[in-house]
């Protein structure tokens, strides 16, 4: 994404921005040090040092500007099959010592786990730049100035009546894996992301509209279309009253399937299949798709907000294709359920901060099929609802048993034709069955980060409950 | 008081404070946190991966003309703080100003810890979790899986600011989760139930009833019916019933969307919103409830703040640069995750007090309805008033009697129509533990009420 050719260097290679990531390394050796003095048999540690910048901006005026570094360490340590896992913040020496006894006196106590341990092969994926430099160039005031373009683009919108607030977010992440299988591995990623959420209707009648959009730089943002994206959509429900209930085929557009992808995602986890929680355990290498859907992990993507060149535990990333042609082909893995389950790890292990240890996730999810320009999915579904909005997803996505319950709000569409806006309804049904009932994909593909890192384009699905009057 | 100094000696906190107004500002403060955090999880009957946190930093803030400048750090030694104070106060850059010196330092206590959480073993934490899992499996043999977790967190926080505010709490939680999947005849469900509260370890010691109740949960869905779908009266059960009002209400009080005209409660003060018989409170100082402090992230004390008297609205939630905007003074209510976030107005514990009906007189009172026990959660837009909570136990009501368990049911409204269909309150008021997000920050936040009925609300289910 950056497209000077400057920092392209490998991750760590000593350019300007990179500098810090020295001292990630320095802390996860230090840590890593103490918990095999302390005792472990085995010890990872994963240290980040984040660099982050938030501005609110509400009638063009600045609301909230914050800046801040932090820093931490997250140690694992294995003592006899058992494992334990304890955090610092900051890079102070003696912390991270007590952090890493910590780590194996919590070991001591846990039950032993089968497959536990580091991975057999550590290492970075060749993953393109993920850390733009021009972010960490980009000044407050240029960050203030694309949020109040996205509100101004938002009011131009004529049904806009008011904008919520305008948020833009950035973060530059150096982290560093250091275990004692002999792994060093450092990389650096930035993200810059700004969202708006606009109003159309009067207070009592009023709606709202969402936009988004994400990058690895401030400069990759588009505040126009940000913002023109939240008027439009706030003005596409106004005077949205409830509909009545029925079941048809509806068409979710890229953030709605974000969300329900996102549901499927979790429950494709290894971890939750061994253990009987997913509506997936017993269908492995089974049709549980429409022929037509590719449903892929990948966290190799240049553009892909959960891209990294290792997973928590550090496997090198891939892509992996967990349905393809209608057929569920893999679970996703870590080393554990891996071990477990008699196959190799899909680099899965997802660490969301230094206070986490790996758990079993899945990285950026992409669903592919043959795309239709959005009219013909419209034309396609005839009757029925395109809908834009869901709420209420956890609580209302059993993640056991796959059915779904969610709040909903969107426009009916009649004759291939969208008509009048609907709210105040839920959409149900069991997320296995939307899998198979996906009749068709738009050509609308975006990266929606709100629920997990999902890439998706609208979908037109069958055998939806809707319930409203 | 004198363990406030611990963290940063009131000496210091002057000095930052006059630091960070050097080049002037409304407000400026200084919220110190030391956090040690231990989680156990016993999944498959092991325990695995046992968890131990431990955070320190401070977040400092200047406001100036309605604009909140604030950064953090993972530090609270004085070298640290004087230079993000120096380099906040450039931002911020106005005309100088001299903070107020600051007040004795103020402590209270709302909640006695019997038994620190520190002082009991991690082995005995995990018995503890062990027997609620085996209790959950006592429950017959479709209980096929438990996932039993204990939790606990101390933190201490200091808090220091130029109207000379200086205010210190120690905040003690534990919490006891435990989640069971049932199976019979191909057919998968779970339940969950929990326990928690500001308290030490006595209040989960015993509580292996939670193992039971989430496996009474996942048995009973295995008979259930689909959700049936279409507008009809629902009577919301006692304790986490409450997340109705923290949604369908509370965020809407919030005075943050109020003066942006981002609630549908905005301008609604002194104006009827739900039957006399309604009354709800807002109350961080409930005795050991699981959203009570003593004071605020910014060092107001917290209070009880009534926001609905006899159906009519009087009050919202303030947060100290919200109530400085609308002259009206803070409510306690100005809460954030951790040093690593800025403060924002947040509710606490939010409860319906008690009416005079029993829970059977209002299932009686319905002839085809949905008895909706427990919420797995909610979700509202205060700028719309659409709210929407899924139904994680629920039964149909027929002909004034409870009968089949239904699952997948899911309630959407809208707030103000939602308030005025409630047509009948019980006299049992339980207050449950929750999670509240907002603004992609996480709090404890307590929700209660008794047994409350709406004449008429839609149920989403699965069954046309």
């Amino acid at each position: 994404m950056s497209g000077d050719g400057h920092g392209r260097a490998s991750a760590g290679a000593g350019a300007a921005g990179r500098r810090h990531e020295l001292a990630a390394r320095a802390a996860a050796e230090t840590a890593l040090e103490a918990a095999v003095a302390a005792g472990a048999e085995a010890a990872d540690a994963w240290a980040e040092r984040r660099r982050s910048r938030r501005v609110v901006v509400w009638r063009e005026a600045v609301e909230e500007l914050g800046e801040a570094v932090s820093c931490g360490v997250g140690v694992r340590a294995f003592v006899d099959g058992r494992w334990g896992f304890a955090y610092a913040s900051g890079f102070a020496s003696d912390e991270l010592a007590e952090a890493a006894r910590a780590a194996v006196a919590l070991a001591r106590i846990a039950d032993r786990e089968t497959g536990a341990g580091l991975p057999d092969h550590c290492g970075q994926a060749g993953v393109p730049d993920l850390a733009d430099e021009r972010l960490l160039a980009a000044t407050s005031d240029h960050c203030v100035e694309l949020a109040r373009a996205c509100e101004r683009a938002a009011r131009a919108q004529r049904a806009v009546t008011d904008v919520e607030q305008v948020v833009y977010q950035d973060a530059w992440l150096e982290v560093a894996l250091a275990n004692s299988a002999s792994f060093a591995g450092a990389f650096t990623a930035s993200s810059a992301w700004m969202y708006c959420t606009a109003f159309a209707g009067e207070v009592g009648e009023r709606m709202s509209g969402f936009g988004l959009d994400i990058a690895r730089a401030p400069h990759g943002l588009d505040p126009e279309r940000t913002g023109r994206e939240a008027g439009e959509r706030a003005a596409l429900l106004a005077g949205a009253t409830k509909p009545p209930s029925r079941r048809c085929a509806v068409v979710f557009d890229a953030f709605a399937a974000a969300a329900l992808v996102a549901a499927v995602g979790e429950m494709l986890s290894a971890e939750q299949v061994e253990r009987g929680r997913s509506p997936f355990a017993d269908k492995l290498g089974a049709e549980v798709a429409s022929s037509s859907l590719t449903i892929a992990d990948d966290a190799t993507l240049p553009d892909g907000p959960a891209s990294a060149p290792f997973d928590g535990e550090g496997s090198p990333t891939g892509r992996t294709e967990l349905i393809a042609g209608g057929r569920l082909l893999t679970f996703v893995h870590d080393v554990r359920t891996a071990r477990r389950a008699g196959t190799n790890t899909t680099a899965n292990a997802l660490r969301s901060s230094y206070r986490t240890p790996p758990v079993v996730g899945v990285s950026n999810l992409v669903v592919a099929g043959e795309q239709v320009p959005f009219a013909q999915l419209l034309a396609t579904l005839g009757d029925g609802f395109y809908i834009t909005d869901l709420s209420g997803l956890h609580s209302g996505v059993n993640p056991v048993s796959g059915t779904f319950s969610v709040g909903a709000s969107g426009v009916v569409v009649r004759g291939g034709e969208l008509a009048e806006p609907a709210r105040e309804m839920t959409v149900a049904g069991s997320l296995t069955d939307l899998l198979r009932n996906v009749q068709a994909l738009g050509d609308d593909r975006r990266w929606v980060p709100l629920a997990g890192s999902v890439s998706t384009p609208s979908l037109l699905v069958d055998g939806i409950t809707v319930s409203g009057r | 008081m004198a363990e406030a100094s611990t963290l940063v000696a009131p000496d210091v906190a002057e000095r930052v404070l006059a630091r960070l107004l050097a080049h002037g500002g409304e407000l400026g403060e200084l919220f110190c946190e030391e956090r040690r955090s231990l989680a156990l999880v016993r999944d498959d009957r092991r325990l695995e991966r046992p968890q131990l946190g431990s955070e320190r930093g401070a977040c400092l803030r200047i406001v100036r003309d309605g604009a909140t400048f604030y950064g953090y750090t993972d530090s609270v030694s004085e070298g640290e703080l004087l230079a993000l104070a120096a380099s906040l106060a450039s931002a911020a850059r106005a005309g100088a100003r001299t903070p107020a010196p600051l007040a004795a330092p103020r402590q209270r206590r709302l909640h006695d810890v019997a038994v620190a959480p520190t002082a009991v073993s991690i082995a005995d934490k995990a018995d503890l979790v062990a027997r609620v899992d085996e209790a959950a499996r006592a429950q017959g043999v479709a209980v096929v899986q438990v996932r039993a977790g204990y939790a606990e967190s101390t933190r201490r926080v200091a808090i220091f600011n130029s109207d000379g505010v200086s205010a210190c709490d120690e905040r003690t939680r534990v919490r006891l989760t435990c989640q069971a999947v049932a199976r019979r005849d191909g057919r998968t469900e779970s339940g969950v139930e929990t326990r928690g509260g500001c308290a030490g370890f006595e209040l989960v010691a015993d509580a292996t009833d939670v193992g039971e109740r989430a496996a009474q949960k996942a048995l009973a869905l295995l008979d259930a019916v689909d959700a049936p779908t279409g507008e009809m009266p629902v009577v919301v059960g006692n304790g986490f019933g409450g997340v109705l009002l923290h949604e369908a209400v509370g965020h809407g009080l919030e005075a943050d969307a109020v003066q942006k005209g981002a609630s549908v409660y905005a301008g609604l003060l002194g104006k009827r919103v739900a039957p006399p018989f309604v009354t709800a409170y807002d109350d961080g100082a409930l005795a050991g409830a699981w959203g009570s402090d003593g004071c605020d992230d910014e060092g107001t004390a917290t209070q009880r703040t009534t926001i609905i008297a006899e159906g009519e609205l009087v009050g919202y939630l303030y947060d100290l640069v919200r109530a400085r905007e609308a002259n009206a003074a803070p409510t306690g209510n100005g809460r954030r995750e951790s040093y690593r976030h800025p403060p924002l107005p947040r509710m606490t514990n939010t409860y319906f007090a008690r009416g005079d009906a029993s829970p059977e007189d209002l299932i009686a009172g319905v002839r085809r309805g949905l008895y909706a026990v427990s919420f797995g959660g909610g979700q509202v837009e205060p700028a719309t008033g659409d709210f929407v909570f899924g139904v994680s136990e629920g039964y149909l009501i027929e002909n004034g009697r409870v009968t089949a368990p239904v699952r997948g049911a899911t309630l959407v409204g809208n707030c103000l129509r939602a308030l005025a269909a409630i047509d009948g309150i019980a006299d049992d008021l339980e207050i449950a533990t929750g999670f509240c997000g907002k603004g992609g920050q996480s709090v404890p936040a307590g929700v209660g009420q008794p047994h409350v009925r709406l004449r008429s609300i839609t149920v989403g289910g699965t069954r046309a």
